[in-house]
């Protein structure tokens, strides 16, 4: 019995009641979102070192023992996982305090924010394939409602989209968990994945892996189902973005690893080049669209597509250093993705507009900015010494190695494209001289913005940019992590074993 | 009765897809709502349907005697059918409040941030 693996769940489940309680009370509520966060944060951190120390850690709920009641389990993979979410959770929590209005706040931002962190934490926990269904809902239904906070017009066109497109994904899930129970008859993914193999009618598993890529590629946003990312990631408050670009369609990711490593490895040759294609594809629309836009939220939405096609691309390869490339890249992923998005919330509260062609000049008022904005920029495209170049280059020699040429190459040129659009947002946010016609709204925002309001916009993006600077300096021991999270994916006998308590 | 069972989500899941490549708002979400009842209704075909068998076991005894139902599907069922009820009721919310900021029933007007 491992009672640290619910407590990332538990923790945002306490903190977004307690904040109920205070429904009233923004300032409480806020003091509960930093310190609810903060603690979610500690948790994930104990539960990655008691993983790394112990091994698989298995907890069984209601004492009813696996493969009949519903276990969390944490392994390499869900426990970085876990740390990410908090690390996500804790930024955008402090970020939140001056960059969201009062009445976001009144219409219960701060609750949303907990049930959605415990969605994801309990999404990457989960050892039950149900179960993750029912913790996709609980972040789906969270997700919904931070989206219209605020109910503007583009918020609702975007969250229509939103909606239908992730319903429809969430039920072709639960399509395929009822298939695998009527061929199985057990929804625990350790048994699923020693009792898969014997599956007499081998086609109708890949039917359902079918059924499963479909609704995990919506959720990943992955070419061509990634439709509703850009449609609506630019439409929320600034914070709910940058939660979302972090967090969101990372669980589709996950869930993919998860799905394709542990249940679904009996007919590589068809699922996982199914996936390069895909993650091949993703890139290159990804890339395409983000060049083609001048919204700064929209460039970035577009680039985390792309950036999904490398994820996928490290599953698809599925050798093992692709898998640690895979894994690496998700850490830096996560951190980078969402510290662009906060500094372009900052921009936004300096300058007034998210548009590039209204904005500029930032670098001659606040050049600390730019240089922040540079750190995440840079590892996005693979700049060394930053965390990027690592997560590409094991990627792309992953793919060398297995002489997939294709996709070293789109590899390649979808990293020099994204160094375009983000000397592109440099160029014209920062450089350029802040356009006349609207300069008279930049001096406004820029006097109505107090000292300790961008203070406290700028330490979470200190926070992120160090951590970014620190994995790439300092790649050895996130390596190392990675190393023994995508050998614990590759060789699942430790996972079934923790679970089950037999080797298979 | 299983096959016959097929044929009725089969028929679910095509009339949902058709109503949801409608361009109206108010037929996508009954698109939506009848999917989450095809996915349902799979679900309770999948795992075999078994009648007038209570998975109840009689005393004295270790299983219960004769073939019984699978009570796990039946459960499965019954969150889906929650989780799917506030779903599709956030969905109905969300549409009306939609024509209300866009004042389009159309989904094809519904692209002011696409442009």
């Amino acid at each position: 019995m491992n009672p640290e693996v619910a407590l990332p769940i538990l923790i945002p489940f306490v903190a977004g009641s307690l904040s109920l309680v205070f429904f009233r009370s923004n300032a409480a509520q806020r003091w509960i979102g930093v310190i609810g966060t903060g603690a979610l944060l500690v948790s994930s951190l104990v539960l990655l070192y008691n993983t790394w120390s112990h091994g698989v850690l298995v907890m069984e709920m209601g004492n009813w023992p696996a493969p009949f009641g519903i276990v969390l389990v944490s392994d390499l993979l869900g426990a970085i996982m876990t740390v990410l979410a908090g690390i996500m959770g804790f930024a955008v929590a402090v970020y939140s305090l001056p960059s969201i209005s009062a009445d976001h706040e009144t219409f219960g931002y701060y609750p949303l924010t907990h049930l959605l962190l415990a969605g994801v934490c309990g999404a990457f926990l989960t050892g039950d394939i149900f179960n993750l269904y029912v913790w996709v809902e609980v972040l789906l239904i969270a997700s919904f409602g931070l989206l219209i906070l605020g109910g503007e017009r583009g918020q609702m066109e975007g969250a229509v989209k939103y909606v239908t497109l992730n319903l429809f994904s969430s039920i072709m899930l639960l399509a395929g968990v009822g298939l695998t129970y009527g061929m199985t008859g057990t929804l625990n993914m350790a048994d699923l994945a020693v009792k898969l193999p014997e599956v007499e009618n081998q086609g109708l598993v890949t039917v359902v892996a079918m059924l499963f890529l479909v609704s995990f590629g919506i959720k990943s946003a992955a070419f061509p189902l990634f439709f509703w990312l850009p449609a609506s990631y630019h439409t929320p408050p600034v914070a709910v973005s940058a939660l979302f670009a972090g967090l969101l369609t990372k669980v589709g990711v996950y869930a993919l690893y998860r799905f394709f490593t542990l249940l679904f490895s009996h007919d590589v040759g068809y699922t996982h080049e199914l996936l390069l294609w895909m993650a091949g594809f993703t890139m290159i629309t990804g890339v395409l669209g983000a060049a083609a836009h001048y919204e700064m939220r929209r460039i970035l939405s577009f680039h985390i597509v792309s950036q999904i096609g490398y994820m996928i691309m490290g599953l698809a390869l599925y050798t093992p250093l692709a898998l640690i490339g895979g894994v690496f890249y998700i850490v830096h992923h996560i951190i980078v993705k969402a510290n662009l998005f906060l500094v372009a919330g900052v921009v936004y509260f300096l300058r007034g507009s998210y548009e590039l062609k209204e904005v500029g000049g930032v670098w001659h008022t606040r050049p600390w900015l730019g240089l922040l904005f540079l750190v995440p920029a840079m590892s996005l495209a693979g700049i060394p010494p930053l965390s990027g170049f690592f997560g590409k280059y094991m990627l792309i020699r992953a793919g060398v190695e297995v002489e997939s040429w294709g996709i070293v190459l789109v590899a390649l040129v979808v990293g020099l494209l994204t160094l375009f659009s983000m000397v592109k947002i440099w160029a014209e946010a920062f450089w350029k001289a802040q356009p006349e016609e609207t300069g008279e709204r930049a001096r406004r925002f820029e006097a109505a913005l107090p000292q300790s309001a961008v203070v406290l916009m700028v330490l979470p993006i200190i926070g992120l940019a160090a951590i970014t600077v620190f994995i790439g300096l300092g790649a050895q021991p996130i390596y190392a992590i990675a190393n023994a999270a995508a050998a614990q994916l590759l060789d699942s006998s430790d996972y079934i074993e923790a679970v089950l308590g037999v080797r298979p | 009765m299983e096959s016959v069972m097929a044929v009725v989500v089969g028929a679910l899941f095509a009339a949902s897809v058709y109503m949801m490549l409608r361009r109206s708002l108010v037929k996508l979400v009954i698109g939506l709502i009848l999917l989450s009842n095809a996915a349902n209704l799979l679900i309770f075909t999948v795992s075999g349907l078994t009648r007038g068998k209570p998975p109840l076991i009689p005393e004295g005894m270790d299983l219960p005697a004769g073939g019984w139902a699978d009570p796990l599907p039946q459960a499965l069922i019954l969150t889906a059918i929650v989780i799917g009820f506030g779903v599709l009721a956030f969905a109905v919310v969300l549409i009306r409040r939609a024509y209300e900021v866009v004042g389009e029933d159309d989904l094809d007007k519904m692209r002011s941030t696409d442009l």
